[in-house]
């Protein structure tokens, strides 16, 4: 499989809401900078920005996109570099204002012109599926989807396909975010395996509830940005298949633990 | 799969659950999608049988654990033989 070509917008998008959007968008754009891509952080969640805190900058935002769009100021100066981490920026959306200060076409210029300069932009979008989401797959080319293994963010995750479908997006990939790979193998929660077979949508990559998550996002430091966690081995491991690197699955694999292994062998998984 | 206690697994019923709202889901949030299923499916039906006008109802229902096809065509009469088109 190829990855995906640079100057590409890339929508991390879900349906509903908290099943880890933001998160999703935050990690991959440090494990994507960490690669040496230049990367843009777009949050298109209007009215309730959400990005710059989980990435720590959100006392350095001057202007956001509703300011660029009404043209109190050039994109440039809308842009916030993180001192962290090199090749890592982030467009603020506005807090004040609601997601009809953006029509879809203002943000395909936006993009359009992120484009020229960056090697990926990640649009975080709102949960729903109102104009807040129309605006943030305006000027996408590809979609990732971030689904939990619960029926409601499953269901809503086959109507987002649906409408990233009738948008003409290409087939968009599957994120399954918070997998208690304990739980599968007793039967109670889902597997990667089920949802995606429900979903007929190629995985992208598998993240394990971690509890540095709550950690990393109360300090404002991603998980990806250093070593040593679970959630963001995983994010960098998705970021390694967006540049078109075969990584395998295997180390999160649900089905690779000593009982389940056993099961199988007795024919009852 | 069953438990010690005898109950479904939670996830297998999660699945099922899921099934049946998704079938369900798919089909209302897309409005040709049933008309072109019941066209297709009396295209079909018509070349065995001679299908009696009024009344022909192909629609969706849960049914339990699971979700079902339904199809009431009503049948003035049957072909000689069917899938004429093929003779």
């Amino acid at each position: 499989m190829g990855g995906w070509p640079v100057g590409e917008v890339i929508v991390i998008t879900s349906g509903k809401g908290g099943v880890g959007k933001t998160t999703t968008t935050a990690n991959l754009g440090v494990a994507l900078a960490q690669l040496g891509m230049k990367t843009c952080l777009v949050d298109a969640d209007i009215g309730l920005r959400n990005l710059d805190v989980v990435l720590g900058l959100e006392n350095r935002i001057v202007y956001d996109l509703v300011d660029v769009v009404e043209g109190f100021c050039r994109l440039r100066q809308a842009l916030i570099r993180d001192k962290r981490l090199e090749g890592l920026n982030l467009l603020p959306a506005a807090q004040t204002k609601d997601k009809t200060a953006v029509t879809p076409e203002q943000m395909r210029q936006v993009t359009d012109e992120l484009r020229q300069e960056f090697d990926y932009i990640l649009i975080d979008s709102p949960a729903g599926i109102e104009q807040g989401f129309k605006n943030a797959i305006a000027g996408a080319d590809r979609a990732v989807i971030v689904a939990t293994p619960e029926v409601a963010s499953v269901r809503d995750a086959d109507r987002i396909i649906g409408l990233l479908e009738a948008a003409e997006l290409p087939p968009a990939r599957l994120v399954v975010n918070r997998l208690r790979p304990g739980m599968v193998r007793k039967g109670d929660m889902m597997s990667v395996d089920d949802i995606v077979d429900i979903l007929a949508i190629d995985l992208i990559g598998v993240v394990p509830e971690d509890e540095q998550i709550v950690v990393t996002t109360n300090r404002g430091e991603p998980a990806a940005l250093t070593q040593g966690s679970r959630a963001g081995d995983a994010y960098r491991a998705i970021a390694r298949r967006i540049r078109g690197e075969d990584v395998p699955f295997a180390e999160i694999d649900d089905r690779t633990g000593f009982l389940s292994r056993l099961r199988r062998i007795f024919g009852q998984a | 799969m069953l438990n010690l206690f005898g109950r479904n697994q939670s996830r297998d019923v999660a699945k099922n659950r899921l099934r049946n709202v998704l079938a369900h889901d798919r089909a209302d949030t897309s409005p040709e999608f049933m008309d072109h299923l019941r066209e297709d499916v009396m295209r079909i039906v018509s070349e065995y049988v001679e299908v009696g006008g009024q009344g022909v109802d192909v629609h969706l229902q849960s049914v339990e654990d699971h979700v079902a096809l339904v199809a009431n065509i009503p049948v003035k009469q049957l072909r000689r033989r069917g899938r004429p088109s093929n003779n």
